[in-house]
């Protein structure tokens, strides 16, 4: 115990050393949840739209209108013919081309049908997708405006009693509401905030761990350590803990940012999140700690650390849902502790969750973080062995 | 002062990078591997929706409807019940994403007088998804109203939607330039953060100090042979698009090879500034880490669209290099689109590179503390 306490001391001191560097490993973490916890949704909130109208009638003016008047929607150009609009989306100066046949209101009055063309730019499809979902949206309802003006009949009975008589046209619309459980705001930042503060702490705990041995082994310090009656369990321990507890007070000033700045609720227990934390950190730097032993060069370390933590990343389910993905991703998703974590923040923090809901995901992080400990304490008796 | 120095340093630069064969493995195979595991992986469309249906008088209209979301292949019905109280349960153990809750007497409204009624109810803990599932349920349920319509006579308005550029919305045409683009700043910028910083931390920095090379030509000596390095990144990067996930290449492929070269210099002169401003390898590291990997990931529209986000946010996503060559190779991949349309970006591009390049030369000091 003595040891360690030495070992630790020499670490930390070590760490706090370079004053630059722990500045940043604190400040850079904050600055960026601050700044990204606004950037990850998907919600389009205006799409410019470039209108090709060779109608000019009441009927389609009132459609651009009613584009417009949802706010989802600004015209940015328009002209009687496609090839501006077309040059203009090359050029990214608009979304969507809505464009709208010379017969447009003919065709209502007459045949009750009539026809727009939307073109989007699906260069970026998501947004495409979502816009696309909102003109719609905003389309269909115009179409009933429209029925409801041309059966005056109809749109009065109803106006007046709300059961009139049966209707002559027939089939009514269906009234569709939406409902979201847990997030009726569908606000994007309390699933988002918690997911990328993880991922910035997991960073940096990883990248630090995975350079401490390697960097000794460069130097040189390590032989002269491995000739000191120090267990290697000791020594490993001495590695681990500065940067698990620089870690999990790095997280503690996110989850001050997420409530105090981003109002994330909090709804279940905050020691539970703190103990889940700790196991996690255990498992995640426990990988930075293997890598150590396994490389010779930090520039080898960083760059393994790198390939882990891209696919902890992108493979979390924070960015594109894991449901989506092929069945061999969606095994190596299961593999990422990240994900596990991120689900047991959301569950406690976002709904609440106890310590029985969360059993499973923290029993799969335990057992990943004796696995992996075990794995680096082996690996590195062999190398000094 | 002269060539020869400058020749001889890159000469040993090279012998560097070639004789760790190790190393010089992982930097050749890393972004490859990458593109290829990511550009398989993820999916930005949403599949596999599971969906309770709450149906307390079952009729035909109900099963057409249910029908209808069946042969979208999006959906799976998991339960049918009518009573609501099934719902919770199974949102809560994430047996289910969306529920389709009829209103009782559902079809005979749809004939009468009274509305016909429809909640969908989604599980919205993730948002992102759940907007998503939204949206899908609604284009089913128009889908059917507007043949509904059609059949009755009433008005309709059929629109006819035009995915330019990316018809089938493929989410590989999506993600790959994307991918190429966060991988290739990432390498990039660590591979000469960390090489430089290596010579400060081993004390080899000293002797090419009094070397008669300028500090300029170290940090041109640093970077053209990291540039040849991450040059053939790009080649093997690019060549997987092709080969593996047949993105097409509409454009002309010298531009978007000359473009990669200017990005990956932006990249390599930010990872230099960083080895000039930190002192241990690590700091470097971690610095060049925290600096490219999450912004230039979330920051550069790759995944969620710049258009998304709050307007005060648009002007921090300027400084993300990714957002600009991430729009040139989507430009050049999906548009054919050229340099007339591409200007703006290749400009800010260049700008950047000189501006990080004059940067790093600065701060980096010519003598020891």
């Amino acid at each position: 115990m003595q040891t360690l306490r030495y070992l630790l001391r020499k670490e930390f001191l070590q760490i706090f050393r370079d004053r630059f560097m722990v500045a940043q490993l604190m400040l850079m973490p904050i600055i960026q949840l601050l700044l990204l916890g606004n950037a990850a949704t998907f919600e389009v909130k205006t799409a410019r739209m470039y209108v090709v109208d060779r109608d000019h009638s009441e009927t389609s003016r009132g459609l651009v209108d009613r584009l417009q008047a949802s706010r989802r929607f600004v015209a940015v150009g328009s002209s009687p013919s496609t090839d501006v609009g077309d040059q203009w989306m090359l050029e990214r100066k608009t979304d969507v081309i809505l464009g709208i046949p010379s017969d447009f209101e003919r065709d209502i009055v007459r045949t009750r049908t009539a026809q727009v063309q939307l073109v989007l730019n699906a260069e970026d499809g998501v947004a495409a997708g979502v816009t696309q979902s909102y003109a719609a949206q905003i389309i269909g309802a115009y179409a009933n405006e429209l029925e409801a003006e041309l059966t005056p009949m109809v749109s009065t009975a109803a106006r007046g009693s709300g059961a009139g008589a049966p209707t002559s046209a027939g089939a009514r619309p269906i009234e569709v509401r939406a409902r979201g459980w847990y997030n009726p705001d569908l606000n994007y930042r309390d699933y988002m905030v918690p997911g990328i503060l993880v991922q910035l702490v997991t960073l940096v705990g990883t990248l630090m761990t995975a350079m401490n041995i390697v960097r000794e082994k460069e130097l040189g310090t390590l032989d002269q350590l491995s000739v000191t009656p120090l267990s290697q369990s000791v020594f490993m321990a001495a590695k681990l803990i500065p940067f698990w507890i620089i870690a999990l007070v790095e997280l503690t000033l996110g989850l001050l940012v997420a409530r105090f700045v981003f109002h994330i609720p909090m709804l279940g227990s905050i020691p539970l999140v703190f103990a889940a934390a700790a196991i996690y950190l255990l498992a995640a730097l426990g990988i930075g700690l293997f890598v150590s032993t396994l490389v010779d060069t930090q520039q080898q370390a960083m760059f393994v650390t790198f390939f882990i933590i891209m696919i902890y990343l992108l493979m979390s389910g924070l960015f594109t849902p894991i449901r989506s993905m092929p069945t061999w991703a969606q095994w190596m998703a299961q593999l990422n502790p990240m994900k596990h974590f991120i689900e047991i923040m959301r569950a406690v923090l976002l709904k609440g969750a106890t310590a029985r809901d969360i059993l499973q995901p923290i029993g799969i992080l335990a057992l990943f973080g004796t696995v992996v400990l075990t794995l680096a304490v082996r690996q590195y008796g062999r190398r000094v062995g | 002062m002269n060539r020869n120095a400058l020749r001889a340093f890159m000469v040993k630069e090279f012998r560097h990078i070639l004789r760790d064969r190790q190393t010089l493995t992982i930097l050749l195979m890393l972004p490859l591997v990458q593109v290829i595991l990511f550009g398989y992986a993820l999916r930005s469309d949403v599949r596999d929706i599971r969906m309770a249906v709450i149906d307390p008088t079952p009729d035909h209209a109900t099963l057409e409807l249910q029908s209808r979301f069946l042969s979208t292949n999006r959906f799976r019905i998991v339960t049918t019940s009518q009573t609501p109280d099934v719902i919770e349960p199974l949102f809560r153990r994430g047996r289910a994403d969306v529920a389709l809750v009829f209103d009782p007497d559902f079809a005979s409204h749809l004939r009468g007088t009274e509305p016909a009624r429809l909640l969908i109810a989604v599980d919205a803990s993730d948002p992102n998804a759940g907007t998503t599932y939204l949206s899908y349920a609604r284009a089913v349920i128009s889908s059917y109203q507007a043949e509904l319509s059609a059949q009755n006579r009433q008005v309709r308005i059929v629109t006819e939607t035009r995915m330019r550029f990316n018809p089938t919305l493929e989410s590989v045409n999506l993600f790959v330039p994307g991918l190429i683009a966060l991988v290739l700043v990432l390498v990039s910028a660590l591979m000469t953060a960390i090489s430089l910083s290596r010579e400060k931390e081993r004390g080899t920095m000293e002797v090419l100090l009094v070397s008669p090379l300028r500090p300029q030509q170290i940090i041109v000596g640093k970077v053209l042979p990291y540039l040849a390095l991450a040059f053939a990144n790009v080649l093997t990067a690019l060549l997987a698009a092709w080969a593996v996930f047949h993105v097409p290449f509409r454009g002309s492929v010298v531009l978007l090879l000359a473009e990669s070269i200017l990005y990956t210099l932006v990249s390599l002169a930010l990872g230099v500034l960083v080895a000039a401003r930190t002192s241990s390898q690590r700091a470097a590291m971690l610095t060049a880490a925290l600096v490219t990997m999450l912004p230039n990931a979330l920051l550069s529209g790759m995944i969620f669209p710049i258009a998304s986000m709050p307007t005060w946010l648009v002007p921090f996503t300027y400084i993300a290099p990714a957002r600009w060559f991430i729009v040139i190779a989507r430009g050049i991949m999906l548009k054919g689109v050229g340099l007339t349309i591409l200007w703006r970006e290749t400009l800010m591009l260049s700008l950047m590179a000189m501006l990080l390049l004059a940067a790093a030369m600065r701060s980096f000091k010519p003598r020891l503390e």
